[in-house]
């Protein structure tokens, strides 16, 4: 098969073959749809309404990071909206100290999460699903506990500038967003532990035999994506104006993986896409508002995305099948 | 021997009233696969009541034979017939209702239902509500237990009885089934002596109540002990048919290797050369590696400058004393020492640290990570090396990679291609590169060379050759009796995992290696235990 795809004067079959589909279809798909809007949708492409979606989409591409990377370990972290508001929670007890000791605080929430997820799943053995749903249940309660229960208006002026502050017209949610991504982008290629986090995700056993601090990736992995997590959910918290731990974060991970699937990254592990995962994130944010700015109930987006997820994962299976 | 010879011999037979009418046979099966011919014309012929012995070396053909009679595959051409008559199974669940019952090598039944469930499962009693009748299901459960002498609450979960006592329930369940032919895979493997004995009892009671019992395996102890006939495969070909009283060790163990004990010969075709000048100094020292059912108290030395070769039948434990070694194995005891210092913590990180490197038997599943690049696979355990502050060397990579892919003449399109599209040769040169950057001192080589090709064979085994040359010290497992005596300047030969012998000298030669192979002995019987008496296994050291 291999050496089928690897024959020269097989483009027309390549462009149509779901390889490249799992590969360049997220962008494609962008760049239809925002075609589409240029012709069909007024007032889409204008500065404040890309400014909109991108403010928007900023926490979910920054879990989904994380999750990306915990999907290249061939695991999957289902606690990230529950890290969310565990941040939420904390932030406001802490932000008399000022906000760097009240964010320290929120990421050191993220950190002991990744830590207990990484945990469970490299040294105790579970399934990262059934390792991280403890944490998806527990940790929002944890959250519901240390907040009492209640939503707090956030009045900091230098938290509420991270929501809302611009920096040479670009919002700073989507700046951190867009560093974030390079950063990671980074440690996946130019570091020995993204390149590690890749061996294991790929082939656990030949990396354990290879010497490879397999325990030691993994946990790292969790760590970072708990860390995104609780970072996403100080941001989303500034841009409330307000800690919800009770709302914030909830079924952030079904959008984070959807945002690294439909992005082309396999779920079997061994590869990690971080820009295909930003894009994704942005499709799924795109083709909502899409649809909301065509006057479709917020229902029809999620059948719309629903088909979207079909398809990626769809020809995810026809490439491993091969 | 001709297969057809056997299928044409067995209407006479009929005729004789000594031998007992044919249940199953398997007609001139063949049954490829893409890329291999896992069955070339096999012909078996199962007859009511007997004990029927299936051996053969890895990649014989063996499973493929089970799978086609069990109905895991439908062979491609030749026929099954079952009481004379032919028939072709689906699935496995027809191959069951017709009376072919299979237990396989690991238990599969369903380790959180109950015992008397797994039983029962899918075909359970039911009462007039046409719900599960509990009640007689477990006091029929319990009966048919009873009748193999095994007593266990039939209510507990199959998963909390010990292996042996699960391997019963599946017998159990096979017979309960109207089974007139019962297949056994390798069914003592994970046994403890007294189970072994258990098993046999009930093999012997399947033997009188006339039920025809395919049981492969590979010690020889256990073969001569219960069964009457036996079936050699080899490379998907019918190599021996007939009663085993009528070989002895020395023949079926030259027959499942491919060797006439008298056609033996020294540097024939493979890529090594002469032998080397080991050092006396050894550089790796292993002692007491022990571990529940796979090691016994084995114990090595490797030189610098040798290739030592690790012979053994499949199943003696040759590729976990490797991964032993390597720090891949979790061992109950045992102390590994490279160059003087003891190793306080058996890891493989620890084991590279020290200089040790194992190229894993199984490729596919241990060794390559397809997804990643010639390049990256090569580098994988050097990269901390190769990395400043944890950030990777571009520069450093392509450099190490080029020196290596020339070296080893990989074959690739460019370090960039991913490693899963080239060939099983090339694959095993990456993984070699891998190996080598680390600089190692003791390189221990499962199987370098199965499944790659000729060329690429004669090559691995050059560079085998040189490497001892250089000084580095190369332990060798092959299957390839061949490949192993010329390429080895010394034998360790295991059996049931525990040291059998070891050859020098003038003494490696295929002949002294098969001898050793078919010795009598305590390890090649119920296995390795605690229980069976280590200074038995001291004794034969001197074989």
């Amino acid at each position: 098969m291999s050496q089928l795809a690897l024959r020269p004067g097989r483009w027309a079959g390549r462009l149509a073959s779901p390889a490249w589909f799992q590969r360049y279809g997220v962008y494609a798909a962008v760049a239809v749809l925002l075609l589409f809007n240029a012709a069909f949708t007024d007032h889409f492409l204008t500065v404040d309404n890309l400014r909109t979606q991108l403010v928007q989409v900023a926490p979910v591409v920054i879990v989904a990071l994380g999750m990306a990377l915990v999907i290249g370990t061939e695991g999957v972290d289902l606690s990230v909206g529950s890290t969310m508001a565990l941040a939420a929670a904390l932030l406001p007890l802490y932000l008399g100290y000022g906000l760097v000791p009240a964010l320290l605080v929120a990421l050191l929430a993220g950190v002991v999460v990744g830590v207990v997820n990484g945990t469970l799943v490299a040294v105790v053995g579970l399934q990262p699903i059934v390792a991280t749903l403890a944490l998806f249940v527990g940790g929002r309660g944890l959250a519901l506990v240390i907040a009492d229960g209640q939503l707090k208006q956030i009045a900091n002026p230098d938290l509420l500038s991270l929501g809302s502050g611009q920096v040479a017209g670009v919002p700073v949610v989507v700046l951190i967003a867009g560093v974030l991504a390079l950063l990671v982008a980074g440690i996946v290629h130019r570091t020995t532990f993204g390149r590690q986090l890749v061996a294991v995700g790929g082939n656990r056993a030949a990396a354990g035999l290879a010497g490879l601090p397999v325990r030691r990736v993994l946990t790292g992995v969790y760590v970072l994506c708990g860390v995104l997590a609780a970072l996403s959910g100080v941001l989303a918290t500034a841009r409330l104006t307000a800690s919800d731990p009770s709302a914030l974060g909830n079924l952030m991970e079904l959008s984070a993986i959807t945002a690294v699937v439909v992005g082309g990254t396999p779920l079997t592990g061994g590869s990690v896409r971080v820009l295909g995962t930003v894009t994704g994130a942005l499709l799924m944010q795109l083709l909502r508002a899409t649809l909301v700015k065509h006057d479709l109930p917020d229902s029809t987006a999620q059948m719309a995305q629903a088909a979207i997820i079909l398809v990626a994962v769809y020809v995810a299976r026809e490439r491993r099948s091969r | 021997m001709a297969p057809p010879e056997a299928a044409a011999a067995a209407p006479p037979e009929d005729t004789d009233p000594a031998v007992p009418p044919a249940v199953l046979e398997a007609i001139g099966v063949g049954k490829r696969f893409p890329g291999v011919v896992a069955l070339d014309d096999v012909s078996l012929t199962l007859r009511q009541g007997e004990i029927h012995a299936l051996v053969g070396e890895n990649g014989a053909g063996k499973s493929t034979l089970i799978k086609v009679l069990t109905g895991v595959h439908r062979p491609d051409s030749g026929e099954l017939r079952l009481h004379g008559q032919p028939v072709s199974f689906a699935r496995p669940y027809e191959a069951q209702q017709a009376g072919v019952s299979t237990i396989y090598q690991e238990v599969n039944l369903v380790p959180l239902m109950s015992v008397a469930r797994n039983i029962f499962l899918g075909r359970e009693p039911k009462n007039r509500l046409r719900l599960i009748d509990f009640p007689r299901m477990h006091r029929e459960a319990a009966e048919l237990l009873a009748g193999f002498g095994v007593t266990a609450d039939v209510r507990r979960p199959l998963g909390s009885l010990g292996v042996g006592t699960q391997q019963m329930v599946a017998l159990a369940r096979a017979v309960s089934v109207q089974a007139r032919v019962v297949v056994m895979d390798e069914p003592t493997s994970a046994l403890e002596p007294r189970e072994v004995e258990t098993l046999f009892r009930v093999i012997g009671e399947l033997h009188s109540r006339q039920i025809a019992v395919l049981y492969v395996s590979h010690r020889m102890d256990e073969l001569y002990r219960i069964c009457d006939r036996l079936t050699v495969l080899r490379d998907g070909r019918l190599v021996h048919t007939g009663d085993l009283a009528d070989l002895d060790r020395m023949q079926l163990v030259s027959m499942m290797l491919g060797r006439e004990v008298a056609e033996v010969r020294r540097h024939g075709v493979t890529g090594f050369g002469e032998g080397h000048r080991a050092d006396r100094e050894p550089v790796l020292t292993a002692t007491g590696l022990s571990r529940r059912h796979q090691l016994d108290d084995v114990a090595l030395q490797l030189h610098p400058g040798e290739v030592l070769g690790l012979g053994g039948l499949l199943g003696s434990g040759r590729s976990e004393t490797a991964k032993a070694l390597a720090g891949a194995l979790p061992l109950d005891s045992g102390t590994v020492t490279v160059a003087g210092r003891r190793l306080r913590r058996l890891t493989s990180a620890a084991a590279i640290r020290a200089g040790i490197s194992l190229l894993p038997e199984d490729r596919k599943a241990e060794g390559v990570i397809p997804g990643l690049s010639v390049r990256e696979n090569i580098v994988l355990a050097a990269m901390p090396r190769l990395s400043r502050a944890g950030v990777v060397s571009r520069a450093r990579q392509d450099r190490i990679v080029e020196v290596f892919m020339k070296r080893l003449r990989i074959k690739a399109s460019s370090p960039e291609q991913k490693v899963g599209e080239l060939s099983g040769g090339n694959q095993q040169k990456v993984l070699l590169a891998r190996w080598l950057c680390l600089e190692p001192r003791v390189l221990l080589l499962d199987e370098p060379t199965r499944g790659i090709d000729v060329g690429a064979k004669a090559e691995v085994q050059a560079l085998v050759d040189e490497l001892a040359q250089e000084g580095l010290a190369v332990l060798l497992i092959s299957s390839d009796i061949e490949e192993l005596v010329e390429g080895a300047d010394r034998l360790v030969v295991l059996r049931g995992g525990a040291v059998a012998g070891e050859l020098t000298g003038d003494r490696v030669g295929e002949a002294e290696l098969l001898e050793v192979l078919a010795a009598h002995g305590p390890g090649a019987g119920g296995g390795t235990s605690g229980d069976t008496a280590p200074d038995e296994a001291a004794e034969e050291e001197q074989g």
